[in-house]
């Protein structure tokens, strides 16, 4: 594992370069390139975890033989190897859906190209063990998000890409702001040298002002509520499996991970150290939950309805790191896990709707249930574990949160995550009500299954999300659990860097 | 403190072009401001009064030298500033292309 590390960005790199050459030469290689990078990078980032599970703590891997805090590190620990594995969970089926998705579009390899280029900058970030090299990442996977979402070229995608970009690069200059600011203060960029020289200088005003924008970066990258306003156009426009990617994976590894890392690996907070900033990130989490929920009852359009969700449900993942106890954090890691798969297949499941019957409204389509069964029980299992309908997924990462919250003696909090828990199956069953089941008085939309290569994708991340939630046991302990001793860790993280 | 002072009101500058313009391309302008703030505050952090370029030609010779590591980052995040800038001018001359406008109070086809 020791000399693979780099591959996790080398690979996608290398797809994006050569996904352009082959397309001269045969359509059909774009689609296998693409799709034979994503299988191989899901294949790394579970041998990642074998190895991870079986030997050493972290595998630190310095490019070029400079060594800390020389040199770029590339770190490859409990937390990033989830990471990793969560975008190329959702990447590989949204690349087999993306192969009949592009028949409609012109340029495929254009396509691929972005593709490829948005899952090296998301695995960059979450391999990533020095704060300018990850803002690099973060730059690299958000300019393609912003090519990927105005890739139609219409009139509406052309304007969710402008908005979405004007968003997304104040936040990205924001981070670097920030990254300046603790250089000239640090002098050094390494994430683990970094952390021991904040350490040594303490809380003082200096260090608030510091984190100030580049949380506020990072918040506009999560779309955390009042900087959410770029996610439901940019989601309604953006090609279906992009939906997919930027939902469910892109939001947690460029606005959640990166967030967690800096703040609890090289600021150093904890809950018992800061908890106003604590508190702070449990508000700001309640208010995403309350208000994406809200609007996405209030909505007619079925994909925009579930970029509402997304927002409320970042909103939890916030809501778990905020309570800050052991139960909520690996909460809101094993949301993370479950939200992408779900997400993604809900995005997936309503693009396969929308290409059968051309509707994207929620009145204007009834009754697919028997007329596309395998895309209608996607769709519905995603929602029931979205939902938090036991054995999937979603229960067990929800009902970790609520524990982590009573066991921190937050009753009104879990109260209220429970209720939105409700609220939630609230709107995914307005979808599945009006769109799959049929209704007296309507007539069942004709339709005709989607292609194997689109039911394929679905089937996959279905299979994803019971599996992780009937098997949520060897997950919680092999995965998820390391990766929030990461955090609890916190400053550990460094010694961990440094000395190996 | 001052040339921090001048990096923030210039990255002010940026914002407030961004927010309150409602022409395309003035907002595209807004960023270029904030990214040489940025760039500038860099450099800013990098520099040492009297010092030398930071070149050995003597090992015996005093070393003074300014700290050239900001320089190289802010080669790189000007590369990402040119990548981000064009990707904005051509989204909005696509945009001009459709809408037959560049003021972003006209361009509202997407509601919510």
């Amino acid at each position: 594992m020791d000399r693979l590390v780099p591959l996790f960005v080398v690979l996608p790199l290398a797809g994006a370069f050569l996904v352009p050459l082959l397309a001269k030469l045969w359509r059909g290689l774009t689609d296998i390139t693409a799709n034979l990078v994503g299988a191989v990078l899901v294949g790394l980032s579970v041998y990642g975890l074998v190895h991870l599970a079986t030997g050493s703590p972290a595998v630190v891997y310095k490019m070029g033989g400079w060594m800390p805090p020389l040199g770029i590190t590339l770190v490859y620990d409990s937390l990033s190897a989830l990471v990793v594995l969560i975008t190329n969970l959702v990447g590989f089926p949204a690349l087999l859906f993306s192969v009949r998705y592009l028949d409609k579009f012109t340029g495929r390899w254009r396509y691929y190209t972005l593709f490829m280029l948005l899952l090296a900058g998301m695995n960059g970030v979450a391999i990533s063990g020095d704060m300018f090299n990850m803002f690099v990442f973060i730059e690299i996977a958000a300019i393609a998000s912003y090519a990927l979402v105005a890739f139609g070229t219409e009139a509406e995608e052309l304007e969710a890409g402008f908005k979405y970009m004007v968003m997304g690069e104040i936040g990205g200059l924001a981070i670097l702001f920030s990254i300046a600011m603790l250089y000239a203060k640090t002098s050094t960029l390494n994430m683990a040298d970094m952390s021991q020289v904040l350490a040594r200088m303490g809380q003082t005003p200096w260090f608030w002002l510091v984190l100030g924008p580049m949380l506020v970066g990072f918040a506009i990258k999560m779309a955390m509520v009042p900087f959410h306003s770029w996610l439901p156009d940019a989601h309604l426009s953006a090609p279906a499996p992009v939906s997919a990617m930027l939902s469910g994976v892109f939001i947690k590894v460029l606005g959640v991970y990166a967030m967690v890392r800096v703040v609890f690996n090289v600021f150093g907070l904890a809950r018992a150290t800061a908890p106003a900033f604590f508190n702070m990130l449990v508000g700001f989490g309640l208010v995403s939950i309350i208000a994406g929920g809200l609007l996405a009852i209030t909505q007619k359009n079925y994909k925009r309805l579930l970029a509402y969700s997304t927002v409320s449900q970042v909103g939890y993942i916030l809501l778990g790191f905020g309570i800050g106890n052991h139960w909520a954090i690996v909460g809101a890691l094993f949301h993370m896990l479950a939200h992408a798969v779900t997400k993604g297949l809900l995005f997936l499941a309503s693009r396969s709707v929308e290409r059968q019957t051309g509707s994207r409204e929620i009145g204007t389509i009834g009754g697919l249930e028997k007329s596309m069964p395998i895309t209608a029980w996607s769709y519905i299992l995603g929602s029931m574990s979205l939902a938090g309908v036991p054995p999937f997924a979603g229960f067990f990462s929800k009902l970790f949160i609520i524990l982590g919250a009573v066991a921190a003696k937050m009753y009104w909090v879990a109260i209220l995550a429970a209720l939105f828990s409700t609220v939630t199956l609230g709107y995914l069953l307005k979808v599945i009500n009006s769109v799959f089941f049929s209704r007296k008085g309507v007539e069942p939309t004709p339709a005709k299954e989607s292609p194997p290569m689109m039911l394929l994708a679905m089937v996959m991340l279905v299979v994803l999300a019971f599996a992780f939630g009937v098997g949520f046991k060897p997950v919680l302990d092999w995965v998820v659990r390391p990766a929030a001793e990461v955090l609890f860790s916190g400053l550990a993280y460094a010694r961990m860097v440094l000395g190996g | 403190m001052i040339p921090f002072l001048v990096c923030v009101l210039l990255f002010l500058f940026g914002l407030y072009a961004i927010v309150v313009k409602r022409n395309l391309i003035k907002m595209i302008i807004g960023f270029c401001f904030m990214e040489y703030a940025v760039n500038l505050f860099f450099a800013f952090a990098g520099f040492k009064r009297e010092a030398l370029a930071p070149i050995i030609t003597d090992p015996d010779m005093a070393r003074n030298f300014v700290d050239p590591l900001p320089q190289a980052l802010v080669l790189t995040a000007i590369v990402i500033g040119l990548a981000t800038t064009a990707l904005m001018l051509a989204l909005a001359m696509r945009i001009y292309a459709k809408y037959k406008t560049f003021d972003i109070t006209e361009i509202r086809r997407l509601k919510g």
